[in-house]
């Protein structure tokens, strides 16, 4: 890859051309500065925030449930309000903003490239292993993914590396798909046969030459599955099943507020979903840009 | 055709029998049940005649052949927690998970395909986009957060609706429905209209995407020459050009949402299947968890030959290539 990149950043033309486009669009301008703004919040959390929501000993019980805009006994003022700890809830939010993008990317992340590569190599050996695979992959696939992602984070119980492991079982299939699918794609193209007419293993062609080839549709479902998984995940703790109490990830905040709700303490479920909200959002217009772009049949 | 029909049959059988015992050895594996089930201070004699009576003591393999072979016969075992017979107790709370999905289907298709049409009719219009604009937020909300927005705004807020629960039901052969009262249509509403949103914007994309491109086809201009109205086009030649896969994705999200109302149960504590599993998954109620995996595996798979098999039926070249 990074050879590949040198030769490209001389010429500047592709990578330029697709920026310049991007920004034409100005809702996905204002999604991915709205991401930025999101991740670096969540990466400086600790540095931001006015009270650390994990550190029980500097929560104050009588400061719990109270609405936005309360200034707490420890004499900052509690924008968003607390929680039924007495957690500021603008700090959990930050926090949990942080939790949810750290699941959501690592499960993003290795089920891209286990899906990925299962997929590629399929559409590269091709014959009775490409069958079995994208057989399972497709019966897979005809099953929801929350239903997965349910049974196997209630099989495996809670904690963070569990649940990413239920997120990337129920997600990699849907890169594995994409991946076969561009991947069967190059493997006529005369590069792939001139490439393994050398000594080359057909594995690495695969993984070295094929995949990055296979990659434009690949980065689209990334975003997007990115986008599931934090939806997943916060779905999951919302239902009891997901990150452990002492980690609240944003569903998991939005959880413990639902019990207030119905006496009017909306702030508690309210606000943790809005920053869901926006996370989610944002993805899905960013990968919608995306998408659009790459797509050669809506070329101007 | 036969021969293809037979293998996939065959196919499915062989896919029932490795969930069956993924589902078996996984299950078994989440925590231990025979605490759920007794007192922590009962005798150890007390303790280990349970034990025994349930067949725990057994090894692996000895309960999963039991347990296919009860499964044979229909017999899914007895709930722990219930202590009544899984395949009833999950029958008995079918109709009302069956209930607001008809609802929320029927509802999504029927206004997310004029909405969809609409805005692949005139894609630049005001409305088209205010259209896709909530298809985007049907999206990509989730369900969960929904539900709490509308319990808030209309149960809390305005008090107009009932915030959980069927409401009041009228019994028909035994089997109680809730849309035959105004209180439990009532009831409905919220459920209904939460489970709606993601498959109304699923119908909404679908169906924009279909006419788009039909309507840059030469069909279109054709039938404009011979004086039809708009609406006639749209209503009687697109809508059928574009209803394959929407009839696809009407049975695929019918069975999935069947399977999965789990989240808007919850919210709304409707007494539904998926209702049922959560809490069974919390009590280790292992009988209910291992049955309703095993059928709502069975529901898919059985959708998913149905699809296959029509498909082929319909699609020459499809048959031709699976043939050869």
């Amino acid at each position: 890859m990074s050879t590949d990149m040198q030769a490209l950043v001389p010429l500047q033309t592709p990578m330029r051309i697709f920026f310049d486009e991007f920004l034409e669009n100005r809702i996905a301008t204002v999604a991915v500065t709205v991401l930025f703004v999101i991740i670096i919040l969540a990466l400086s959390a600790p540095l931001i925030t006015p009270q650390n929501p994990y550190d029980l000993a500097t929560l104050v019980l009588t400061d719990a449930r109270r609405p936005p805009g309360f200034v707490g006994s420890n004499g900052f003022t509690h924008w968003l309000g607390t929680d039924a700890q007495g957690r500021d809830l603008l700090s959990a939010i930050i926090y949990g903003l942080r939790i949810s993008l750290q699941v959501g990317f690592t499960a993003g992340v290795i089920a891209f490239l286990l899906g990925a590569s299962l997929g590629t190599l399929a559409g590269f050996i091709g014959g009775r292993t490409e069958a079995l695979i994208m057989r399972i992959i497709d019966l897979q696939l005809s099953f929801p993914a929350i239903l997965l992602a349910l049974v196997l984070a209630a099989l495996l119980g809670q904690g963070k590396w569990q649940l990413i492991a239920a997120l990337v079982t129920a997600q990699y299939a849907y890169f594995a798909r994409t991946a076969h699918g561009a991947a069967t794609a190059e493997r006529s193209k005369d590069y792939v046969e001139a490439a393994l007419s050398t000594p080359l293993t057909p594995t690495r062609v695969a993984l070295r030459h094929v995949l990055p080839n296979c990659l434009p549709p690949l980065i689209v479902v990334v975003t997007v599955q990115v986008a599931n998984s934090i939806a997943l995940e916060a779905t999951l703790s919302f239902l009891g099943l997901g990150l452990p109490v002492s980690e609240p990830s944003l569903g998991m905040l939005i959880s413990n507020g639902f019990q207030y709700m119905l006496s009017g303490r909306y702030w508690i479920s309210i606000y943790p979903g809005l920053a869901l909200i926006a996370l989610i959002v944002c993805l899905n217009l960013v990968g919608d840009q995306i998408r659009d772009q790459l797509n050669p049949r809506l070329k101007r | 055709m036969f021969a293809f029909v037979v293998q996939r049959l065959l196919q499915a059988v062989i896919v029932m029998f490795v969930i069956s015992a993924m589902v078996f050895v996984g299950v078994y594996a989440v925590g231990n049940p025979i605490d759920v089930m007794i007192a922590p201070d009962v005798t150890q004699e007390i303790r280990q005649a349970t034990i025994r009576a349930y067949g725990f003591d057994q090894p692996l393999w000895v309960q999963y052949g039991i347990f296919l072979q009860r499964l044979a016969s229909g017999d899914f075992g007895r709930s722990f927690v219930y202590n009544m017979p899984v395949l009833g107790l999950i029958l008995s709370r079918l109709p009302a998970t069956l209930e607001i999905t008809v609802a929320a289907v029927m509802g999504a298709t029927l206004l997310g395909i004029p909405l969809g049409m609409y805005a692949g009719y005139a894609p630049e219009s005001r409305v088209s986009k205010t259209i896709m604009a909530v298809s985007v937020l049907g999206f990509s909300v989730p369900t969960f957060w929904i539900g709490l927005v509308l319990i808030f705004t209309f149960a809390v807020n305005l008090g107009v609706l009932p915030a959980g629960g069927r409401g009041n039901t009228i019994s028909i052969l035994g089997v109680q429905w809730s849309f035959l009262t105004t209180n439990g249509l009532m009831h409905m509403l919220l459920p209904a209209v939460n489970l709606a949103l993601f498959k109304m914007a699923l119908m909404i994309r679908l169906a924009r995407a279909g006419t788009r491109e039909v309507m840059l086809t030469d069909m279109v201009r054709f039938a404009r020459a011979t004086g039809q109205s708009e609406w006639t086009i749209l209503s009687r030649h697109v809508l059928r050009l574009i209803a394959i896969p929407l009839v696809t994705v009407f049975g695929l999200e019918f069975g999935s949402t069947l399977a999965f109302a789990v989240v808007t149960e919850t919210i709304f504590s409707w007494p539904g299947v998926g209702k049922l599993i959560i809490d069974s998954i919390s009590t280790l109620d292992r009988p209910v968890m291992v049955a309703y995996l095993m059928l709502v595996s069975l529901l898919f798979i059985t959708i998913n030959l149905v699809v296959d098999i029509v498909y082929i039926a319909l699609d020459p070249r499809l048959r031709a290539r699976k043939t050869t």
